[in-house]
């Protein structure tokens, strides 16, 4: 694939990560308005592939470094990475680059099922590992009771790992040649 | 899009970002390294000071940008009232807010481009491994000019969606948001491709 190809679709998805901040009229699954933008971090490792799914996840954790508001809610700049959810923000690389990776060795299996479990693989667990450590730092409590904090959001994340999995089996239905982690 | 710059221009604007980013970097870490009371008590109070420098709409703007953080507060002021160890209790909420409102005030006084310069110094010496800095920047720009587009798209979809179904537009907007993004990207690419890509750089 071309430079420039890369190039574009990683703008693309940092993007997209963006965009699924921002759209709140996206009402995911039983009525409860969760924010997409962790969404938009596992289908960028489910889509693009372990190297441009980080990239992309990084160059959006670098967009809000430098002051842009991207994250949902609008939220942005430096602020962010002293805040007791620093460890989610910089978590994304990570858990985008480990989704991709996962789904990289998931070839043998249907493109919905590869994606689900990569989503939850790098999407929660890896992700999670990052947002708990960044929890327990800044609140300075054992991890134990950092995790107990983050417990209620999990059952919304599972959700969406299953949707990266439905969304990704109906993308390479859609555009077979434009998904670089089937190709 | 909203701005998490300074509604008004403050003396620290021009100042180098590189010194600030590094200031801030040294803060944070001391901030962590004193659990005390008095220490935190006077950092807040201090970067409390700093904020009203500016002026009213400054300190409103800066204190609307710490509001994110309560539910942490309530959680750690109630952890610790009912544990009976107070003391602890201010100090993380404390080193908290400090933490955060100096990085916000960085951020609030600092432009764009000078943000941008800065990282753009930090990747040049990364750029002889392999690291082409002028498609870095280039991404940069797409996703600023890109992100609005999607969020329009999405909106789209969705407002589409609404005209033909009694529910709400569920998750299925996303797949052709997505398709929409690909096809996006593929056209950009070829875009790229035909103004000479990055081969040009190569040749320079």
């Amino acid at each position: 694939m071309s430079t420039e190809r890369n190039v574009a679709q990683i703008a693309l998805f940092t993007a997209l990560i963006a965009a699924l901040g921002l759209i709140p009229q996206l009402t995911l699954a039983f009525g409860v308005p969760i924010t997409a933008q962790s969404l938009g971090i596992m289908l960028c490792g489910t889509v693009l592939g372990a190297r441009r799914g980080g990239y992309a996840a990084l160059l959006f954790v670098g967009l809000v470094a430098i002051g842009l508001p991207l994250l949902s809610g609008g939220r942005g700049g430096l602020g962010v990475f002293t805040s007791p959810t620093a460890g989610f923000v910089f978590g994304f690389p990570v858990a985008a680059f480990a989704t991709g990776l996962v789904m990289e060795r998931l070839r043998g299996i249907g493109a919905g099922s590869a994606a689900g479990i990569a989503a939850t693989v790098g999407g929660i667990v890896v992700l999670y590992a990052f947002g708990i450590s960044g929890l327990a730092l800044v609140l300075d409590r054992p991890v134990g009771q950092a995790a107990l904090l983050v417990t209620a959001f999990i059952p919304g994340d599972l959700v969406k790992a299953v949707l990266a999995g439905l969304i990704t089996a109906a993308l390479v239905r859609a555009r077979p040649l434009s998904v670089p982690s089937r190709l | 899009m909203i701005s998490l710059t300074s509604p008004v221009r403050t003396r620290a604007h021009g100042w180098p970002a590189g010194g600030k980013l590094l200031a801030l970097c040294l803060a944070s870490v001391g901030l962590f390294a004193a659990p005390y009371v008095s220490v935190q008590l006077c950092v807040a109070v201090a970067v409390l000071g700093l904020y009203t420098l500016p002026g009213r709409v400054f300190l409103a703007h800066g204190l609307r940008r710490l509001w994110p953080l309560w539910p942490f507060i309530v959680l750690v002021s109630g952890w610790h009232l009912a544990t009976g160890a107070p003391r602890e209790g201010a100090v993380i909420v404390l080193r908290m807010l400090s933490a955060v409102a100096l990085a916000n005030l960085v951020t609030m006084t600092t432009t764009l481009e000078q943000m941008m310069g800065v990282v753009r110094r930090l990747l040049g010496p990364f750029s002889r491994l392999g690291i082409n800095l002028r498609a870095v920047e280039l991404a940069a720009a797409m996703v600023i000019r890109f992100t609005p587009v999607l969020a329009h798209k999405g909106a789209a979809l969705a407002l589409a969606w609404r005209a033909r179904a009694r529910r709400r537009a569920g998750w299925q907007v996303v797949v052709p948001l997505m398709v929409l993004a690909l096809d996006d990207a593929d056209h950009v690419a070829e875009a790229l491709r035909a103004r000479g890509g990055f081969e040009v750089d190569n040749k320079t």
